[in-house]
């Protein structure tokens, strides 16, 4: 099996001559679908999604027809779509270039979308940081709205949604979908406790809200048009579709890749597609899906069942790219942003840095994770300065496992995997950090006392 | 609406409990507490503490049939979360099962406690809450012995003024939340906020703002730890040498339970009484600190017969002296207990005096203090010293006095004066003034007798829904003072040179309940009060405005 993209997202993404005005789209068959949509019954177009089971791209990997079906439509509230565009987790990247270079499949995906769930108003919320997409957005839906395909009376069928598109302001959490609601709602990002707040119950303003990633949001166009039958048949069937990996780190060519689910393997994509390691290195660690799911230790051997009841022994590198192999191997492919890590990283270092960056974004409500990412990135940044204690290991341990699914968002789990994984698989990395720290800096370490408050 | 049951099951044990209720006051009810810093029954649940995980499940179903699965014994097969739920936002259902008290659990509660303990300033030796701190009890209860933490402590702001009566610690607070949503659910404004992210979170309020309110110490009572302190009583006292008494606040007919805190003899503060059918929580900011107006230099705290300071029991005598030249007028009041308001009338029918009374309206806020500043005006009605609504002062009796028809008026606690009463009024009547405070009718009465002030004694009133709530005595009275009631009854007896001991309250209330039929059980007032029928004043026009738990005119058993 030789690896080989497949683009069907990002189709229209390196053509020649592409710019992502909406002459090129119309000209290459697109609202085309919008257009047929908008004529038919939006419960068959639900049963189509749940038919396709396409799991959601932003990380969580919950079917997508699946949530529109929990949406109260007896509610007598409006009913809000929500593109969560706020891509901030580390590593990944897939969603930006489809904003920046193809946004009419975003709106097109949202406004077929929004007429399968009977919204009355869409919205994008797209990371503060892309300021340029913002405005690239912006204009795309001026010319969709001159064209009617978004607004009043979308392609005469009667049926209108507004789009708007709203900035955050730069925070991770604004990524979780109830931080989101919440931020766009116009209060602090805090992410709501469910019960009562599901989005498909209360949602934005307490009304049934459903919050797509953007490439889930792409996918509805192909659903509604080839039939959920022949998306669910699309590469392995537990994730049928494509996934766009965004590799980056130690590779010879980082970039962003859309495989079949399952017609490759990590090692494939890693070597063949991506140029291998750099020269002269070997690979040593692989964060598989944006910076809160497990790492993946690249010499490792995992025991994974097969369909048929038997156990056989998996390589990291023979790993399809799919995410229930992933989630055999005890880690998520998340949102597809694989991190590549050789040997010439200190996973110490590696983990400070993603630590430092969770206690950076953790939004402070709920008290383990607000206290806790702090806390690790503290012992980290600690043992990286050279003050490590061979307790600090286990602590750390302790501190991440204390976290993890004791808070009200997911952030907990995210901020709690990597401490867990990266501390459980390199463990004898850090002894060495530290034991080698006691002996060349052994001058220092005697005052060690310093870091004692009473 | 009636209630519904439903069947949980709580450590192993079955119990019947009510319905929609979250888990934590479900155990609450059964005796079984949940730890938790960021609930509060009155404010909406933020669920951000994660102190009071529990682990939930509920009977397993088949995937295929959808039936309750079964043990081999009967019971029912527990499909438990893989995760702790938070017992303050999870609601009960049939047959769930709950788990308080395991191995998992109480690492939940020690792992939440060491990290909000992480950058808590130990300050618990100079921390005002200490001894009432949720923080530390939870500590000693739940914690780990030692910290692990060998890092810096996060650096916040630790004195922040606050609308001039609380001062705010940043560093002590464990980010609950319960402040902001006090402000923005019951006073219905933003004071307080979040700023910054994670754990450099800090509480903070709007500068040079008016973040002033009639409610905000409220939010020093909620505040779990010492985060917020009241300037008042910031510093004055240990919270642990305090002995506190239930009361009811005197500020209006609104009848706020309240607490009144002291130690030998003198009140630090007064604080809010749980009681859902009247106040929930909260009380009024005023009414904090309604015992600053028996402090020591304005009390009236000899007996003086022309303003010559006398034994009290002259006074007494005189007084009776005095009503026996006739012509009475008595004077009564809304501040008066129920069984002073029927002692007095007792009084006047035997000294066929007729009683006057002066209403003293106030703005309704629409919340805790009511129109009505007196605390028992509906206890007037019902023991019959009037039959409508008082005006607001007494012109009509200064009318009597200079046309001479009133000879002589006994003045309880009102201050003539400031209501139609003029200098040269005293000169044509004998005028004894019987109160706790100075004023410029005890300065020029012909007797002036030292009463008790409210948290001197005790006794029953009846709030602006008809609800007989008692107080107790919270300190002792000072010693030349003569207790109200019994200084109405030593009246009444050597008045009619009748022949009984003086009837102690409990006595009072008994007699009052058997001739009054709307108020036949208030000799047996609990704690929460007891809500009697005021139907039969049903046509009075009392001057509170819609509030908490209060409708107008509300007169017969409340909506309950």
């Amino acid at each position: 099996m030789a690896a080989e993209e497949t683009r069907i997202i990002y189709g229209h993404i390196g053509l020649e001559g592409w710019n992502a005005s909406i002459d090129k789209y119309v000209s290459s068959g697109g609202y085309r679908i919008l257009s047929k949509t908008v004529g038919r019954d939006p419960q068959e177009l639900c049963a189509e999604m749940l038919k396709s089971n396409l799991r959601g791209r932003g990380g969580a990997g919950f079917p997508i027809g699946l949530k529109w079906k929990f949406i109260d439509k007896k509610c007598g509230k409006p009913i809000y779509l929500i593109a969560n565009a706020d891509e901030s987790e580390p590593g990944t990247c897939k969603d930006r270039l489809i904003i920046y270079q193809d946004p009419h499949r975003l709106i097109e995906g949202m406004m077929c979308a929004a007429y399968a769930i009977n919204a009355s108003h869409a919205f994008i919320y797209i990371r503060g940081e892309y300021v340029n997409g913002y405005r690239v957005l912006v204009n795309a839906i001026e010319e969709a709205r001159s064209k009617n395909y978004v607004g009043k009376n979308i392609c005469g069928s009667g049926y209108s949604c507004e789009l708007t598109v709203c900035r955050g302001a730069g925070c991770y959490v604004c990524g979780e979908e109830t931080g989101l609601i919440s931020s766009l709602a116009g209060m602090r990002a805090y992410p709501r406790i469910k019960p009562p707040y599901f989005p498909a119950v209360m949602g934005l303003y307490d009304c049934p809200t459903v919050v797509n990633n953007v490439e889930s949001l792409c996918w509805v166009p192909i659903v509604f048009d080839k039939g959920g039958e022949y998306v669910s048949k699309m590469g392995s069937p537990a994730d049928p579709g494509t996934h766009i990996w965004g590799v980056s780190g130690l590779v010879q060519k980082p970039g962003r890749y859309e495989i079949l689910s399952g017609s490759c393997t990590l090692g494939e994509l890693l070597h063949d597609l991506c140029g291998g390691p750099l020269v002269g290195r070997r690979f040593k660690a692989v964060i598989p899906g944006g910076s809160s799911m497990k790492v993946l230790k690249w010499d490792d051997k995992y025991a994974v069942k097969n369909a048929d009841g038997t156990e056989s022994e998996m390589r990291t590198e023979d790993i399809p790219l799919d995410a229930v192999s992933f989630q055999k191997c005890g880690t998520a492919i998340g949102s597809c942003g694989i991190i590549v890590m050789d040997n010439t990283i200190d996973m110490v270092e590696a983990l400070a840095n993603l630590n430092q960056f969770y206690a950076h974004e953790s939004c402070g409500q709920c008290t383990p994770c607000r206290e806790g990412t702090l806390w690790m990135s503290r012992i980290t940044k600690r043992i990286c300065e050279g003050w490590g204690r061979r307790e600090d290991v286990e602590l750390l341990q302790s501190v991440a496992d204390n976290i993890c699914g004791r808070t009200i968002c997911a952030l907990g789990e995210g901020a709690a995997w990597p401490v867990q994984s990266n501390v459980g698989k390199f463990r004898e990395e850090y002894y060495e950090k530290i034991r080698r720290q006691e002996t060349v800096g052994g001058q220092a370490r005697a005052d060690n006392n310093a870091y004692r408050l009473i | 609406m009636d209630k519904k049951t439903v069947k949980v099951n709580i450590n192993g044990a079955d119990y019947e409990v009510e319905a929609g209720r979250n888990v934590l006051e479900t155990c609450r009810s059964v005796g079984i507490e949940i730890p938790h810093f960021c609930y509060h029954p009155d404010l909406k649940v933020a669920g951000s503490c994660r102190m009071c995980l529990v682990y939930t499940g509920m009977p397993a179903r088949d995937r295929a049939t959808g039936e309750l699965l079964k043990k081999e014994d009967g019971s029912f097969e527990i499909a438990w979360m893989p995760k702790p739920a938070i017992a303050c936002g999870t609601n009960v259902a049939e047959n769930m099962h709950i788990i308080t008290d395991s191995e998992a659990v109480r690492d939940c509660r020690r792992s939440v406690l060491e990290f909000i303990l992480l950058n808590h300033p130990l300050d618990c030796p100079i921390c005002d809450k200490a001894g009432e701190c949720r923080l530390q009890e939870y500590a000693h209860a739940y914690g780990r012995e030692e910290s692990r933490y060998v890092e810096n402590k996060n650096v916040k702001p630790k004195k922040t003024e606050v609308a001039g009566k609380i001062m705010l610690d940043a560093e002590r607070c464990i980010q609950c939340s319960r402040c902001i949503r006090f402000c923005n659910e019951f006073i219905g404004r933003s004071i307080f906020g979040f700023t910054k992210r994670g754990s450099k979170t800090e509480i903070a309020v709007y500068p040079e703002a008016d973040n002033d309110s009639n409610y905000l110490l409220n939010v020093v009572d909620g505040c779990p730890v010492g985060a917020l302190t009241e300037k008042a009583f910031r510093f004055k006292m240990r919270t642990w040498f305090l002995k506190a008494v239930d009361g009811i606040c005197a500020e209006s007919s609104a009848g706020v339970n309240t607490r009144v805190w002291s130690r030998e003899g003198r009140i630090y503060r007064i604080t809010p009484r749980e009681n859902s059918a009247v106040n929930q929580t909260w009380m009024s900011d005023s009414g904090r600190y309604v015992f600053e107006r028996f402090n020591s230099e304005n009390r009236l705290s000899r007996a003086r017969i022309d303003s010559s300071p006398c034994e009290l029991s002259y006074a007494v005598d005189r007084c009776v002296e005095i009503l026996k030249l006739g012509s009475v007028a008595v004077v009564a009041n809304a501040w008066q207990t129920l069984e002073e308001q029927y002692a007095a009338g007792e009084l006047a029918k035997a000294c066929g005096a007729r009683i006057f009374m002066a209403s003293h309206l106030g703005e309704d806020d629409g919340k805790l203090v009511s129109a009505d500043r007196t605390p028992n005006m509906r206890g007037a009605f019902l023991t019959g010293l009037v039959d409508s609504y008082p005006g607001g002062d007494l012109s009509e009796l200064a009318g009597l006095v200079r046309s001479g028809a009133v000879k002589t008026v006994l003045c309880l606690r009102e201050n003539l004066r400031a209501l139609g009463f003029e200098a040269k009024d005293f000169k044509s009547a004998n005028i004894i003034y019987c109160g706790a405070l100075e004023n410029e009718t005890s300065a020029s009465a012909k007797v002036c007798v030292p009463l008790r002030s409210e948290f001197e004694k005790r006794g029953l009133w009846v709030n602006r829904q008809f609800r007989v709530q008692k107080f107790e005595r919270a300190v002792e009275p000072p010693r030349e003072t003569i207790d109200d009631l019994e200084f109405l009854m030593a009246l009444l007896r050597d008045f009619t040179n009748a022949s009984f001991s003086i009837p102690s309250v409990g006595d009072v209330r008994r007699v009052i309940a058997s001739k009054i039929p709307q108020l036949k059980d208030c000799w047996n007032v609990g704690p929460e009060g007891l809500q009697i029928d005021g139907s039969a004043f049903a046509e009075i026009d009392f001057p509170e405005t819609d509030a908490m738990h209060f409708y107008k005119n509300q007169h017969a058993c409340s909506k309950e």
